[in-house]
């Protein structure tokens, strides 16, 4: 093996999928079989952080960044005077192979630049996939990307494979779209995952019927969606994640802060700061409505279109909401617990098991480790010492403010000096 | 006061355990041998380890599965006296059957202790580094904060089901080695990080590089967070992480 020409390769095109933010590996169930090597049936694990801080599981790579599309938003697009590079089938299957051995990584995410044609791509990809299940036994994860405009039988094949497809539908937006990327058409996207959603069905009730029916995408699909690189709200963004979780059955929705890479006068100038506090915004409120029970249109509506960016989601909600607060910690049922300010689920299980021994007071609450200084605003306990002052929400959110130095309060200010 | 002496096995300490109940002790003290100094006050006795004793303590404590598992990890922690911290904890859940009542001092410190005891066996099963050997066993060197090595060989085992390797924690001078069928603790003498080197294989060195590559070329550097990424990646498990070891 000419280990010089595949450290090459390996730079270009790592550096070319490092845009894609997921390296989820979890939520497979894929055993070892057979005295194979890998198992992905945990929680996945991040083996290393970049230094940006995100999660390193899964070997991030293309298989080539030849492309002869032209999205604006992309490193690969054709017009872009880059080093270019491709992968063998077999160096891919090697590469994985070897890493995972020495305990680097989960598994593999391949996505690809189109060359010649988005069937012919969609087929590489899978061709990996397979070697690596069928000739290496390997049952680590493998992520594949779905490549747009390919056709339903590769996607269905792709699935048997692979344990997350994922197609990122990148601009939240279909008039964004048509900017950016006017050579792909929106229902390029929709049909790859309609595809994927509608096999997993099938073979989820084929399953029941038929125990040796083979296991399909386990991992579920993922898409992303590249926040600020048009002039979309935070509204239409999540109003498409919603729609993507509720049509598609996504398992993940992710949000990437736009990186500027190239200059095009359709896109923020070179140099313009990666909007991450917004990002971070995006996703609390996406956990919001995933984990803690909130309906997208409680957190943004026609009178409040984009997230505060100084507070976090649930607050803002809470103090647009006071009448519903304080929350009697001993009373309360988990869905308002939930809603606390400052209050993780974590905690509010802790709530829930410890005031099952005993009527909770503040010493009780901290001993099991509840984090008080935003909540103390918004629940009663135990106690006759609670905040009995009537304040009004802007005074709430400056005394937390002054309180809680957040850990982005430098961007933030940073961000602030641009406008 | 009576002070039990133990030998700082599991057996060893599920023994005392049974002494305590066996011989109604009230006052009582559990104290590791390597802790053990001598007190004018105090009466010693030494703790003579008996499986079958130890086991009908862990028997006695079957209803009570969630506490097993905090003796176990707690025990495993090594931290100072934390054998009183579990024996009252046995207590209060004996009389009280709240195996979950994090309000009671000794519980909640078990509890504490098992989280640390699990968030670091997750971050061995992340951070262990396998070298290939000539001779095709995959090595591993850690020195983790705590004893986590009988905590992780399960997942390693189920993981490399067809590689030979073995996982060295030089902390505590022993090791897992799994030879394809199972998985035994090994105990090698003069195993140090330049006798491993001598013995790797050749394309070692390409795979380490490339992973080394790889992981500068993952990172975006607009987005930079250092205090983000020493949160994730703290220092001291810097040593036997390959890419934070660039040539
Ligand atoms: S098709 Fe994919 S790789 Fe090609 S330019 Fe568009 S986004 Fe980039």
């Amino acid at each position: 093996m000419n280990f010089e020409r595949i450290r090459e390769k390996l730079n270009i095109l790592a550096d070319a999928a490092k845009y894609d933010v997921s390296c989820s590996s979890s939520g497979s169930k894929r055993t070892n079989k057979n005295k194979g090597l890998g198992d992905s049936s945990g929680m996945g694990i991040c083996h290393s952080y970049t230094e940006d801080g995100r999660c390193i599981s899964l070997l991030k790579i293309l298989l080539t960044n030849h492309c002869i599309f032209d999205c604006a938003y992309c490193v690969s697009r054709k017009s872009n005077d880059i080093k270019r590079a491709g992968f063998k089938i077999q160096e891919v299957v090697d590469l994985t192979i070897n890493f995972y051995r020495r305990n680097y990584i989960e598994g593999l995410f391949l996505s690809s630049g189109i060359f010649s044609s988005p069937d012919y791509t969609m087929e590489r990809l899978i061709a990996v996939a397979k070697k690596l299940r069928l000739e290496e036994n390997f049952n680590g994860y493998i992520h594949l990307k779905s490549i747009p405009g390919c056709n339903d039988e590769l996607m269905q094949e792709a699935g048997l494979y692979a344990d997350r497809l994922s197609i990122n539908i990148e601009i939240p937006t279909v008039s964004g779209l048509k900017l950016l990327a006017p050579e792909k058409e929106h229902k390029d996207f929709i049909r790859p995952m309609e595809t994927v959603k509608n096999n997993i069905a099938i073979y989820k009730s084929e399953k029941k019927i038929l125990r040796n029916t083979p296991v399909y995408a386990p991992a579920g699909q993922s898409t992303q969606m590249i926040v600020g690189a048009t002039g979309e709200s935070d509204k239409d963004i999540m109003y498409s994640a919603v729609h993507y979780y509720s049509t598609y059955k996504m398992k993940r929705v992710y949000y990437s802060g736009y990186v500027p890479v190239l200059q095009d006068s359709r896109l923020p100038a070179l140099g313009t700061e990666v909007p991450m506090l917004r990002e971070n915004r995006l996703y609390q409120t996406d956990w919001l409505l995933r984990f803690y029970g909130f309906d997208v249109r409680e957190l943004l509506n026609k009178d409040h279109p984009n997230l505060d960016i100084d507070i976090d989601p649930k607050l803002s909600w809470a103090l647009r909401n006071l009448h519903h607060f304080p929350v009697d910690v001993n009373k309360a049922d988990k869905r308002m617990l939930a809603r606390i300010p400052g209050l993780g689920m974590k905690s509010v299980y802790k709530i829930l098991n410890a005031r099952k021994y005993r009527k909770l007071n503040w010493e009780h609450l901290k001993a099991i480790g509840i984090a008080m200084n935003r909540a103390k605003y918004f629940m009663v306990c135990e106690s006759k010492d609670w905040e009995r002052r009537d304040l009004e929400p802007q005074r709430i959110k400056s005394m937390i403010l002054q309180s809680s130095q957040s850990k982005y309060q430098k961007m933030y200010n940073q961000q602030l000096q641009l406008f | 006061m009576t002070r039990l002496v133990y030998d700082e096995t599991f057996e060893g300490l599920l023994t005392a355990l049974f002494q305590v109940y066996d011989e109604r002790l009230q006052q009582v003290a559990i104290v590791p041998v390597s802790a053990f100094q001598p007190d004018f006050f105090a009466e010693d006795i030494k703790v003579f380890t008996d499986a079958s004793k130890a086991d009908r303590v862990w028997q006695g404590l079957k209803p009570f599965s969630h506490l097993q598992q905090l003796i176990y990890r707690s025990y495993l922690r090594e931290a100072s006296g934390a054998e009183n911290k579990i024996l009252e904890a046995v207590r209060y859940v004996l009389k009280t059957k709240n195996e979950k009542d994090y309000g009671h001092p000794a519980v909640l410190q078990l509890a504490d202790w098992t989280k640390e005891v699990g968030r670091e066996k997750h971050r061995m099963e992340a951070f262990v580094r396998f070298k290939r050997a000539k001779d095709n066993t995959y090595l591993a060197v850690i020195e983790p904060d705590f004893n986590v090595l009988p905590l992780i060989a399960k997942h390693f085992k189920n993981r490399y089901a067809d590689q030979v390797f073995m996982i060295y924690d030089l902390k505590r001078d022993y090791g897992i080695y799994y030879d394809l069928k199972k998985v035994d603790f090994v105990n090698l003498e003069a195993v140090n990080l330049k006798n491993l080197n001598a013995i790797t294989h050749e394309e070692e060195i390409f795979y380490d590089q490339m992973w080394q590559d790889y992981f500068k070329s993952t990172g975006i550097k607009s987005r930079i967070n250092k205090k983000l990424h020493l949160r994730h990646v703290p220092r001291r498990y810097w040593k036997y992480l390959n890419e934070k070891n660039p040539h």
